[in-house]
């Protein structure tokens, strides 16, 4: 088994939505290099119970392997961590060292309200979904599956940016709190396909204008969603979206 | 109690087109009328949602994650079983229906099953409709791979991650309905509780778990969604938060628990490292098809497994099911496992694990094969283990995957309670004691998109549904009693955390009610467990306030729920004094170590109806006999 060592956390404490919050300081001496980060935060968690000073510390988890897309941490200023292509989630100690100071931070962007402490909310993602993320198919209506050939390499392509997770890293990466890159991903993934072209010019003005709506900014090509998503998603899929939206809005232009 | 499974009569072929063609319906124009509350948005529940609302009816969905994408069938990777023979193997819905049943080890029922295979087809065009990228050949067309328990490539997937793009069709699906108005969706909500009006399911009560507030809900008919049990062993591949609580309260209100006691345990996870291991990740059994799963032969052995050469390897399943070896059903993989760890085979720091064997596959096809074919998941267990498959044999060891139980419900997927109807891993109704490999998202779409939306508008259409209000004094009681236990939890005040209480309750689980029960063992695990519930509602320490976001009260009740579910999943596997499927016996096993059943008695679901908790847990035991028309029953064999 291996040795256990110190960590010194300062973690973002704030009890609601309207009041204030700050950095916390705590240290944790039983860090294992095996342990997740989550798993850190709960053995502080259970810490802080037992001493029954103060409230346990709030984060959002749920499948523990990198593909709900609901834990969400900036942690050293960096979304999801210090490692590439990494959820929180499935961040492990041993990419810190002894005595290491951990900063833990929550998503921020004002279209991602603070609930409490390190859980905000990210409904607005939902909203650009729900304003065309999709094909409109009723159940039972489908022809055979294979009816529709599609290109090998269209269809990998199209799986790529699907496995966009939701959580909101590209959000909280960007300076100006762009969800150009969650945005983008679902439009790429449905644009190029046969299936999604029937709706590509609305969907893609839809959504769009949703993500503007939402409080969402706008893209300056950081790249920084790229650098932090945890699926490796390319930001083409913005190039793409700014396409597909400039021949949607032109009149007359042929898209 | 009343269970009559209501299975149309006439050829098993015939009885579900039967069924649609007498069933009733509810006028287009009507079913705006109706609201539905749904609950939970995994596959089932999201595929429902989607549906019923597409047809009309006014739907409230509920999940207790931030958002619908978030629910734990998006964790699913290997496939989706369907028997459109594209591969040309001989495949066929005969076959899939009879290798699911005989998987299950004959404990389901026929025409449910039947159903579910003939109804696969229909999912995978609806999902390639929505824009579901599945793998394709290069001629454009879609691709089958073999997976756990068949002998035809039948499954569908999209890389590793197969859960997950069928749940974001089935979410996009949703949330179309969202935009166009009839679906209300309620994210952090948990329900706790079902109210019954007039002998009908009329409404739910839900905690906000941002506000804390508890809240009613009205509808026609109640959908739940809300998945399996797997996490009352505390570690298992299941999401942190999946739990219970949903089903069980509905069980407290009257609705049968059947066959609690068939838990799939995974043949491929990641093993176990620590005390502060809080989940247990899943390496999809898709790997079997290229992994070769061995011990060393020596016990003594300690060499890296790269230097143990060919004749000192011990590949058990391969040498004692010549016919299927790694391809062996979940459960004999399993049990396999812990066979020859117990006899001292295992290998790892705890010697619980056994090498998943990449070597030879590389060998035959070439590094960039098996990454296409398996890249994010050797990534992802290169991450946890630090340890790189590709150059190395992977380590894994079996852990608690889907619960095969669940409420009982009949052929329209409905509980005992009229108007209560339940989908995917929540009811009990298709994979008998055991699911094989690629069924569970089947079966959950099944349930949702092509089922559940015809039978509840048979119930609706045949029910007198009168006026409810939210001030109904069942209303009244639920959501004071949905009150009166968070209030319970804080009054407690003691000293324990709840996370102890957890691992201490999948401790007893794991060790007894696990991969192999024994009388001893179980009679032991029913003590244990009353014990540690006492302890529980005497010590408990739940920190925070009830007006909150307040993670730790969520797992409470959750788990005050799991310490009653684990003591029926302890009766239940006593009481069935058999071994079948993933649940064996000690007593009852073959010469060679396999499950033995007896048909002759315990040929039966057993649905279980709730009596009190009063120290020990009161459950009445009722059985509904499986009668197979069309298949015989034999003893499984994969030799």
């Amino acid at each position: 088994m291996a040795d256990t060592f110190t960590v010194h956390l300062k973690i973002w404490r704030q009890d609601g939505p309207e009041q204030p919050g700050k950095l916390v300081d705590y240290t944790l001496d039983k860090v294992n290099e095996h342990m997740s980060f989550l798993e850190m935060l709960d053995v502080l968690n259970e810490e802080i119970v037992a001493e029954g000073k103060e409230e346990p510390i709030e984060f959002d988890y749920d499948c523990r392997e990198g593909i709900c897309g609901s834990c969400n941490l900036v942690i050293n200023g960096r979304a999801h961590g210090p490692k590439d292509m990494t959820c929180t989630c499935q961040l492990h100690m041993r990419n810190f060292s002894d005595g290491d100071t951990i900063v833990i931070e929550p998503f921020r962007a004002k279209a991602f309200p603070v609930i409490k402490d390190l859980v905000v909310d990210r409904s607005a993602f939902d909203r650009i979904i729900e304003a065309g993320g999709y094909v409109s198919v009723k159940t039972g209506s489908a022809p055979d599956a294979n009816s529709i050939p599609i290109d090998k390499t269209v269809a990998d392509t199209a799986f790529d940016y699907a496995t966009c997770i939701g959580c909101g890293a590209c959000v909280a990466a960007c300076p100006n709190s762009s969800a150009s890159l969650f945005t983008g991903a679902k439009l790429a993934h449905l644009n190029r396909l046969p299936q999604g072209e029937p709706e590509r010019k609305k969907r893609t003005v839809a959504m769009v204008e949703q993500m503007e709506e939402e409080g969402f900014g706008d893209c300056s090509n950081y790249a920084e969603c790229e650098a932090v998503c945890p699926k490796g998603i390319s930001i083409s899929a913005i190039a793409e979206m700014r396409r597909n939206y400039v021949k949607a809005t032109l009149a007359g232009t042929e898209a | 109690m009343n269970l009559d499974s209501k299975v149309p009569s006439g050829p098993l072929k015939n009885k579900w087109s039967k069924h649609l063609n007498d069933i009733k319906l509810v006028a287009p124009n009507n079913k705006r009328k109706h609201d539905v509350i749904v609950v939970g948005t995994g596959l089932a529940g999201g595929s429902a949602a989607a549906s019923l609302a597409e047809l009309g009816y006014n739907v409230k969905s509920f999940c207790i994650q931030d958002s619908a994408r978030r629910a734990h069938s998006i964790a699913a990777q290997g496939g989706i079983n369907a028997a459109k023979n594209y591969p040309n193997d001989g495949d066929t819905i005969w076959r899939l229906f009879y290798d699911t049943i005989k998987g299950g080890d004959y404990r389901s029922r026929e025409s449910n099953t039947y159903r579910l295979a003939e109804i696969s087809n229909e999912i995978i065009d609806q999902a390639v409709a929505q824009g579901v990228p599945f793998a394709r050949e290069y001629g454009g067309l879609l691709a089958n791979r073999s997976f756990g328990g068949a002998q035809v490539s039948r499954t569908f997937y999209a890389r590793g991650q197969t859960g997950q793009q069928l749940l974001l069709g089935a979410y996009q699906a949703m949330m179309r309905q969202v935009h166009e108005g009839k679906i209300e969706m309620h994210t952090r909500h948990e329900m706790l509780d079902l109210v019954i009006i007039d002998g009908k399911a009329r409404g739910i009560v839900t905690r906000d778990l941002v506000s804390g507030e508890i809240q009613r809900w009205m509808a026609d008919a109640v959908v739940l969604a809300s998945g399996g049990y797997g996490n009352a062993f505390y570690l298992s591949t299941n999401a942190k938060n999946s739990n219970v609580t949903a089903a069980w309260r509905c069980h407290k209100r009257g609705a049968a628990f059947a066959n609690p006691c068939y838990v799939q345990i995974h043949p491929t996870c990641i093993p176990v490292s620590g005390d502060y291991q809080s989940k247990l990740t899943l390496m999809s059994e898709s790997l079997r098809n290229d992994g070769r799963v061995w011990v060393p032969k020596d016990k003594e052995d300690d060499r890296h497994p790269n230097d143990i050469p060919e004749d000192e390897r011990y590949y058990y399943l391969e040498e004692k099911y010549p016919a299927f070896g790694n391809l062996v059903p979940r459960d004999v993989a399993s049990r396999n496992a812990k066979i020859v760890c117990d006899e001292g085979m295992g290998v790892g720091q705890t010697g619980r694990a056994v090498y998943l064997d990449f070597r030879d596959a590389i060998k035959r096809e070439g590094q960039k094969a098996i990454s296409d074919k398996y890249g994010n998941l050797f990534e992802m267990y290169e991450n946890i283990t630090d340890d790189n498959p590709y150059e190395e044999p992977m380590r894994i060891f079996p852990a608690v995957h889907y619960t095969m139980g669940g409420l009982w419900v009949d052929y329209n997927l409905q509980s005992n309670i009229p108007g209560l109807f339940v989908a995917g891993e929540a009811n009990f109704s298709d994979h008998g004691a055991n699911r094989l490999g690629a069924s569970a998202l089947m079966q959950g779409l099944s349930d949702g998109y092509f089922i559940i939306p015809y039978t509840i508008g048979n119930y609706i259409a045949d029910t007198d549904l009168d006026e409810v209000s939210k001030d109904h004094e069942a209303f009244d009681e639920a959501a004071n009693n949905a009150q009166s236990q968070i209030d319970k939890l804080f009054d407690v005040d003691g000293d324990k955390s709840v996370v102890e209480f957890h691992r201490e309750l999948g401790q007893i689980m794991w060790d007894k009610v696990g991969i192999s029960r024994s009388e001893e063992g179980l009679k032991e695990a029913i003590s244990e467990i009353q014990d540690l519930r006492e302890e529980f509602w005497n010590n408990v320490r739940v920190p925070g306030e009830s007006s909150n976001y307040n993670k730790y009260l969520e797992f409470a009740g959750r788990v005050a729920d799991f310490l009653e579910l684990g003591e029926l999943m302890a009766k239940d596997a006593l009481h069935r004094d058999e071994s079948c499927g993933c649940h064996l016996r000690a007593e009852h096993q073959t010469e060679e170590g396999e499950a033995l059943r007896n048909d002759e008695d315990y040929s039966y679901v057993a649905a279980w109806e709730f009596q009190g908790v009063n120290g020990e847990l009161q459950e009445e035991l009722h059985k509904e006999d499986l009668e197979f028309d069309f298949v015989e029953l034999k003893q499984r064999s994969y030799k």
